[in-house]
């Protein structure tokens, strides 16, 4: 194994959209990681701390939890083989599809992990090389709804439009389906600086997380209310006199129409829908309203649903309405969740994106990234079919048949994973690049072992918009190679000889070309300006300019300058209780496990401290159920069963359970979860269906 | 299905069928036909309409527009199912391929001497209280006015002398029922209301009748069957609602006590339907906002086609006050009959007045409840009872909070 010398590397944690600063130094501990991580105070956004995941981040960096070799399927299983071949057979597997099918039944998935040279790398092989429309990835699955409101409702999606530590200096602060006391720990303390400076939490969650634990009030609604809760809230600013009228006069354009949804949403009916009291409702709404400043921050338990773009419209209608937005200390931000889940989604691995967050059916933006690519804008295909339908298409006739899979698991994280791993076997060739032999990798063809974020520099965007840089800090294993390489060579063996580099540092002075003038621009921003600034706010056009950590303070960024109102109304779910399934499922994250489990579940700390699957339920329903605390528990919905055991919990309402996704096999809740898509997003619907719960022997 | 789809009605139901018609992609040739001279707007919030909470422009409901016309002003006086033609007042007949009736419930006006002029019209000073037009002349009225008196205490009765009370104006009930809101409410909950009510300036005089209005050409009084005259310049009737049935029943459609219509809201003739207050479903008529647009949402899938096959199968209605201190629920069953169980809690201490809290349980289901003065629980009681949910041995924790909202 190589090790390079080095003394000590300022970088961030390979997981969440936080993107803690950490520092790596040499180790050789009896674990076999060849760097230990340490704090990096200087960052701001987590000032040193760093949570379970980020303080054991380098396990996996050890030579027996990885790959160190490809893997081609030889007679049904796998055995190592050269890079040479592997790459060959990929290759000849991405072709003869395309040749025997068409352009468009070669498929390309991505990820959110991935960083922006990458990502950006990746859309332009599938654009230039393959030519295949069929490009999409698991950022479909976390912050699309969000993306999609922020974009119509401020003309811009970046995530936050804030540094995250103006949270702390809100009066009120209402966070909406998100735990980030679990999946982000390190944010937690810009909400405690929060009410340690005066100012309100107010947590909206079915459940009683350890961040709901943290605030002033827990408002507990429905699974799958949140829409009717935020315009019953409007309802509420609206008929006490709260509007302010000023703000919406000057810098919003569509109000009316939402006073009239607002009116729908009267407060008994949404007491109805929600279950939330409407003295609560009156609480929670003038405790906003009245605030001087406020920020509503949502995240994957009011965005992942089949309304959760309306979802998040209607937060944004709340903060427009209350004029907190565009100011400083208010506004409505996402917590992202994949590392670079902001990057991620700008510059081209996302079925109808360009990079810099350019519409792939501009013509404008096509000519642009097209002159950046030395082709000509007419070869450029136009947007395909969104995460779940390319799943949901793979090996049929007017599906993909050949998919190169690149930093994603969607056999434990993609909705109705039954189904979808049915899917993926269907396929005539699937190649995965990773960097352990994930569940989806089992299925591959051909398996190509890639560096990890110690091993190889790359930029990403976190939840702020700040584009930071992972410095690498020492050299891959024998064997393992980067992803930009795995690009470069595919491109060379598919006839693409140029415009392929592997340096990322060449990749991303091209994105940067590519991104001038988009939406997300990132023209001034250099690896230099990123280490000296810890980090850069997109959109920043030139090197002589500062960066954006804030960019609706003057004008939104809608061709008018005003922010949009959209007048949304509460639907239900795709899927409703009855007698066969009464219960609502909702799924979600624990602290010492990231998405689908393929790090942390081979990090002995992580594994000791979460080591699989459980079913929180009430004390109510177990009485009910004849359940005690430990008794494996089936849960069955209309698309699949899963088994964990019962954890009781006063936490939840007795009409919810409550099963965390990170784990394949019998505990796999993604086995149960709706796929109903969003019609704007096209997000599944993960966190709320019906299903039925057993103790497990009870139902054969 | 498709084609010309009218609406008789511009109310909450016609509205909500709009907007659901246009939300599931079948907006066009919608047409609303609305006797008010107002686009739709949410009824159930007149009361803060009165105490000038909420602007009577700013009431308005989405109703899929500008997909959908919405004729306002314009009532349709016949319709000939036969050859499928409505008639508007004044206008031409026009052809439909699928007819809604929604024409709501009219005011029902109590048998009292006195309280129509010789035009036929009501006694200056008096009010009924269902429209938006009704209340801009209340509001209007109460300004010059120095005591009302409402007759009936029933749901809208209660509310609207809670918002006379709220605008300052001394304000009396008189019930002809032994307690206040007896058709949802027990006689502890009505004792209950009663006394909270009273803390509002509100006086209510349960088991009496209202027997003649004096004055001339305003009311000066209401004399009560006892004899008994209260002094009042401001009367509010508020005595029910009877469904508006005159155009269905000239057309020849089946009315009860409403237009009768089955599990997919089809009246007797062909391609007529009805929703709403003016409907009767399995021989109620529910005369509230939330069956209203439970009956849209099940029409509106099926004309849509997207979910031919729903059927509706009636509302499990809550009945609901909220306005600052004064809070109450029911739902169900509240009275005492064979084979329930009753669980009842009153706590004197708690609230501004005092809280009344029953559950009514037949086996291990909750099949109605009253709670009055302390609401915490009032999102997970009704869910119980609306999904008919089977309840833990001890449901005594149903009428406790934990901690969460």
């Amino acid at each position: 194994m190589t090790t390079t010398t080095i003394t000590a590397v300022d970088t961030h944690c390979p997981y969440c959209a936080l993107q803690c600063g950490m520092r790596l130094v040499p180790a050789d501990g009896p674990d076999g990681a060849p760097v230990q991580v340490l704090e990096r105070p200087g960052f701001p956004v987590n000032r040193g701390a760093l949570c379970g995941k980020g303080r054991t981040a380098a396990g996996p960096l050890a030579p027996g939890a990885r790959l160190t070799a490809p893997l081609v399927r030889d007679a049904g299983t796998l055995r190592e083989a050269s890079w040479e071949e592997a790459l060959d057979r990929v290759a000849a597997g991405l072709a003869d599809a395309g040749r025997r099918h068409g352009r468009d039944a070669v498929g390309v998935f991505g990820g959110g992990g991935l960083t922006n040279e990458k990502a950006y790398l990746l859309g332009k092989f599938a654009r230039v090389v393959l030519r295949t429309a069929n490009i999409d990835y698991n950022g479909r699955f976390c912050m699309s709804s969000a993306a999609a409101a922020l974009k119509a409702a401020f003309g811009l999606d970046r995530g936050l439009p804030f540094p995250l530590a103006d949270v702390a200096r809100a009066e009120c602060v209402l966070l909406v389906g998100g735990n980030p006391a679990e999946t982000m720990p390190p944010a937690v303390r810009h909400l405690r600086e929060l009410r340690e400076n005066g100012g309100r939490l107010i947590v909206v969650d079915p459940r009683r997380t350890r961040t709901a634990e943290l605030a002033d009030l827990h408002v507990r609604p429905v699974p799958g209310t949140d829409l009717a809760l935020a315009l019953g809230l409007l309802h509420l600013v609206i008929a006490d006199g709260l509007l302010d009228e000023a703000f919406i006069a000057a810098r919003t354009t569509g109000f009316e129409q939402v006073r009239a949804a607002a009116m729908a949403h009267w407060p008994e009916r949404v007491e109805r829908l929600t279950g939330v009291p409407v003295p609560v409702l009156r609480e929670v709404a003038g405790r906003f309203a009245r605030a001087s400043t406020g920020i509503v921050l949502t995240a994957r338990g009011a965005e992942q649903h089949s309304k959760g773009t309306d979802t998040v419209a209607a937060w944004i209608d709340l903060c427009l309405a209350t004029g907190k937005a565009g100011r400083p200390g208010s506004g409505l931000g996402c917590l992202t969740g994949q590392g670079n889940g902001q990057g991620g989604r700008e510059h081209g691995q996302k079925s109808d994106q360009l990079p810099g967050y350019r519409s792939l059916t501009d013509p404008a933006a096509r000519a642009h990234v097209a002159a950046v690519w030395g082709v000509d804008p007419d070869t450029l295909p136009g947007p395909g079919r969104s995460a779940y339908e390319l799943l949901d298409g793979l090996g049929q006739p007017d599906g993909v048949r050949a998919l190169l899979l690149m930093g994603s698991n969607p056999v434990v994280s993609a909705p109705h994973a039954a189904h979808v791993t049915a899917r993926l076997k269907e396929l005539d060739f699937l190649a995965v690049s990773d960097v352990v032999l994930s569940e989806t990798a089992e299925l591959a063809d051909v398996v190509l072992p890639v560096a990890q974020w110690a091993e190889e520099t790359g930029t990403v965007t976190n939840l702020e918009g700040r584009v930071l840089l992972r410095e690498a800090a020492l050299a891959p294993p024998e064997g393992v190679r980067t992803d930009l390489y795995v690009l470069r060579e595919l491109a060379a063996r598919l006839g693409v000889r140029r415009g392929f580099s592997e340096d990322p540092r060449e990749v991303f002075e091209e994105l940067r070309a590519a991104s001038a003038g988009g939406p997300a621009d990132y023209a001034g921003i250099t690896y230099e300006r990123v280490r000296a600034e810890d980090g850069v706010f997109w959109p920043c056009p030139a090197e002589d300019h500062p960066g954006t950590p804030r960019p609706f303070l003057d004008r939104f960024a809608t061709p008018d300058g005003r922010a949009r109102f959209a007048a949304v109304s509460h639907r239900p779910a795709a899927e409703q209780p009855d007698a066969d399934y009464p219960l609502w499922l909702t799924t979600g994250r624990v602290l010492a496990q990231y998405q689908s489990g393929a790090q942390t579940r081979r990090v002995p700390e992580l594994a000791r401290a979460a080591p699989g699957p459980f079913v929180e339920l009430h004390p109510r329903l177990a009485e009910r159920l004849g359940v005690v605390d430990g008794d494996r528990l089936t849960l069955t919905t209309r698309r699949g069963r899963a088994t964990a055991p019962a954890r009781i919990t006063a936490g939840i309402r007795p009409d919810t359970v409550f099963m965390p996704f990170h784990w394949p096999g019998l505990g796999r809740a993604n086995s149960l979860t709706h796929p109903a898509l969003d019609p704007v997003s096209r997000m599944p619907e993960f966190k709320v269906c019906a299903v039925r719960v057993e103790r497990a022997g009870d139902d054969r | 299905m498709s084609g010309r789809i009218a609406v008789v009605g511009a109310g909450m139901a016609a509205a909500r069928l709009a907007q659901q018609l246009v939300e599931r992609g079948r907006g066009d040739d919608v047409t609303l036909y609305g006797a008010e001279p107002h686009r739709p707007y949410n009824r159930t919030l007149l009361a803060d309409v009165l105490t000038g909470r909420l602007d009577a422009a700013a009431v308005g409901l989405p109703c899929g527009a500008p997909q959908t016309a919405v004729r306002t002003g314009c009532e349709v006086v016949a319709v000939d199912v036969r050859s499928r033609t409505l008639t508007p007042a004044g206008g031409e007949e026009s052809g439909y391929d699928e007819l809604v009736l929604a024409t709501g419930a009219n005011p029902v006006l109590p048998p009292v001497r006195g309280l129509r002029t010789a035009d036929g019209g009501l006694k200056a000073g008096v009010h009924a209280f269902r429209s938006l037009a009704d209340c801009a002349r209340l509001a209007e009225d109460a300004t010059r006015a120095t005591r009302a008196v409402v007759i009936g205490g029933g749901v809208l009765g209660v509310s609207a002398a809670r918002a006379l009370a709220a605008v300052g104006l001394p304000t009396e009930i008189v019930h002809q029922g032994p307690y206040l809101i007896e058709r949802h409410l027990d006689e502890g909950a009505g004792d209950a209301l009663r006394g909270a009510l009273e803390e509002l300036g509100v006086h209510t005089y349960p088991g009496n009748r209202a027997r003649a209005l004096d004055g001339d050409p305003r009311v000066t009084g209401v004399r009560l069957a006892t004899g008994y005259l209260l002094d009042a310049d401001l009367v509010v009737l508020a005595c029910g609602a009877r469904p508006r049935t005159g155009l269905a029943r000239a057309a020849g459609i089946a009315v009860r006590n409403g237009v009768v219509v089955d599990d997919r809201l089809a009246a007797s003739a062909p391609h007529v339907f009805a929703i709403g207050d003016c409907a009767e479903h399995a021989g109620i008529t529910y005369g509230l906002a939330g069956p209203a647009w439970d009956q849209a949402d099940v029409l509106a899938a099926r004309l849509c086609g997207t979910a031919p096959k729903t059927v509706y199968r009636g509302s499990r209605p809550l009945v609901r006050l909220t306005a600052g201190p004064l809070e109450y629920a029911a739902f169900g069953e509240t009275g005492e009959t064979d084979g329930t169980d009753v669980l009842r809690i009153a706590d004197a201490t708690r609230g501004p007045y005092g809280s009344y809290k029953k559950l009514v349980l037949r086996g291990d289901r909750l099949v109605g409840g009253i709670l009055l003065g302390d609401l915490a629980t009032v999102g997970d009681l009704t869910h119980a009872y609306e999904r008919d949910e089977a309840l833990p041995g001890d449901p005594l924790h149903l009428l406790t909070t934990e901690g969460a909202a």
